[in-house]
């Protein structure tokens, strides 16, 4: 399936994945995240059951203190 | 635009400021210097020497309320400048009831739980909500690696990468940018010239 991660395009080798494999896969291994699906925010608990699927707008922000 | 026309414009908008550390108390003097009408700052914390490395305060202010101090650092500026102080450290009943009533918030928080915190409880609760934060700031140089980001009604300023250690230690001239980029996107967003490049969603 083709995504949009993050604003850029990504192909994954996947016909579906949910947020919590979508993190592995990609390797994100910060503690703190924000993670949204076309928009909608998915909450942690959330992430092993939220389907991604082709086409879908997905965003990982890692979150980092400094303020 | 010209100066006056800027300046009319942004009288009549109110901006919410979660935290008045780093980022919240540089970003507060650049808006009221560009004519910001309003101000809505929130903090609970007090100026400590180890605070004037980066954030905007002075000798005579250490041991204020940062609130107090930076209001009376905005009078000295901008007498004409609406300010309406909190004290207190923002949960989410907080950020909903305190910032509601504002045309953008900037999130402008020490921690990263706290980040997450106010970037989770916008969007289940203002939804419609503009908010712009800063994320990833510590260290000095890699000036190229400090971009701005929109996701949605979310706008992210900072390399989004560098976080605060005692081996990477937050910085003036870094915390100053990042401060600054959040002022600069309020000011695209207040005066609604905002561009939709980079908008997705």
């Amino acid at each position: 399936m083709k995504i949009i991660l993050n604003n850029r395009e990504e192909i994954i080798d996947r016909d579906r994945m949910t947020v919590s494999e979508l993190l592995e896969y990609k390797n994100f291994t910060f503690k703190l995240l924000v993670t949204k699906i076309n928009g909608r925010l998915v909450k942690k608990e959330e992430r092993d059951k939220a389907q991604i699927h082709d086409g879908d707008h997905v965003t990982v922000l890692h979150l980092v203190s400094g303020g | 635009m010209d100066t006056a026309c800027i300046r009319r414009q942004l009288a009549s908008k109110k901006v919410g400021i979660a935290g008045c550390g780093g980022l919240g108390s540089n970003c507060a003097v650049a808006l009221i210097r560009c004519g910001l009408g309003s101000l809505v700052i929130a903090d609970f914390d007090t100026v400590d020497r180890s605070n004037l490395n980066r954030q905007y305060y002075f000798q005579e202010q250490i041991g204020m309320k940062k609130v107090d101090a930076l209001k009376s650092t905005i009078a000295a500026i901008e007498p004409d400048c609406r300010v309406e102080v909190h004290d207190v450290k923002l949960r989410p009943d907080d950020i909903v009831r305190i910032f509601g009533h504002c045309d953008v918030i900037v999130e402008a928080f020490d921690h990263a739980r706290e980040k997450e915190m106010i970037i989770t409880t916008v969007m289940e609760k203002l939804a419609d909500k503009m908010l712009i934060t800063g994320i990833g700031l510590a260290g000095y140089g890699r000036n190229n690696e400090l971009r701005a980001e929109r996701q949605g009604n979310l706008f992210i300023c900072g390399d989004q990468g560098s976080e605060v250690s005692a081996d990477n230690p937050a910085l003036a001239p870094r915390v100053g940018i990042v401060a600054n980029m959040q002022a600069n996107q309020v000011l695209e967003i207040l005066l609604n010239t905002e561009s939709d490049e980079n908008n997705p969603e």
